[in-house]
């Protein structure tokens, strides 16, 4: 087994041991650090994947931006950091059955598809997904801005909501 | 051979299953934001294994993570301010106690 290997192994055991913490802490703010664990993870992964300009994204985007937001939004609302939430024994086993069961069904699938494979050699640089992006991707381009631009809309009005009615 | 598609699947569907958990099990509506922050990531994992193994073009999958990650930047933007909105009307943000929509 090369190095790359054992990396791989490493970084996949991070990864899932960032997102089971994730879930499992009952402080929402070790849930959002734990979050941060789980994305650099995927990050490693996406290296792994050739997708250079897709690891630098996910860290910026994903843990500079939505993981932050996320902590400031804990910050924000004062108790929320300090509280601990009860979670009830029925729910928990519930959920993990249902999450297991998903878990074997999707291995399953995976196991008895045949994929068809073709070769990782190819172009992966940016300005292959720069044309693509602005050539057959420009609709659906032109409507990912357009919601992004709604959404921080959105954002503002809900988050002025209060201050504009009294 | 670990890095294969396969191990990328299985770890995505790993990923996917511990976000679904997330999601029914916590009750606070700031860890279902950060459970399926998890499933996107998934999602994304899947698309660029895909791309590397399967497909010829090698843009197609990047592209699809790109919008996968705008789109969770939008989500996320109008959560948390729905999250903080109903924190600062009603105190608390356990989703059991934001029942007003039930049928």
């Amino acid at each position: 087994m090369s190095l790359a290997d054992l990396v791989f192994i490493g970084i996949a055991a991070v990864t899932i041991l960032g997102a089971l913490m994730a879930v499992s802490f009952k402080n929402v703010f070790y849930n959002a650090l734990s979050l941060i664990l789980c994305l650099f993870g995927v990050a490693c992964l996406f290296i792994y994947l050739n997708s250079e300009f897709l690891a630098i994204m996910e860290v910026i985007i994903y843990i500079g931006a939505i993981a932050v937001a996320i902590i400031f939004a804990i910050m924000l609302s004062r108790p929320m950091a300090r509280e601990t939430e009860k979670l009830e024994a029925a729910k928990i086993s519930r959920s993990f059955v249902i999450a297991a069961f998903l878990f074997a069904g999707l291995c399953l699938t995976l196991h008895r598809t045949v994929w068809h494979a073709a070769s990782p050699e190819g172009d992966y640089s940016m300005r292959m997904i720069g044309k693509a992006l602005l050539g057959w991707g420009i609709l659906p381009f032109e409507a990912v801005s357009l919601v992004l631009l709604v959404a921080i809309i959105g954002a503002l009005l809900l988050a002025a909501g209060k201050e504009r009615s009294s | 051979m670990s890095q294969s598609l396969e191990s990328y699947l299985f770890l995505s569907a790993a990923l996917f299953s511990i976000g679904v958990y997330g999601l029914l099990a916590r009750r606070n509506l700031v860890a279902i934001l950060i459970s399926l922050e998890l499933i996107l990531n998934s999602a994304s994992i899947n698309f660029l294994a895909f791309n590397k193994f399967c497909l010829a073009d090698k843009a197609v999958g990047q592209v699809f993570a790109v919008f996968v990650i705008a789109l969770a930047a939008a989500e996320v933007c109008i959560g948390l301010s729905l999250i903080l909105l109903l924190y600062r009307k009603r105190g608390s943000i356990n989703v059991d106690e934001a029942g007003e929509l039930k049928g």
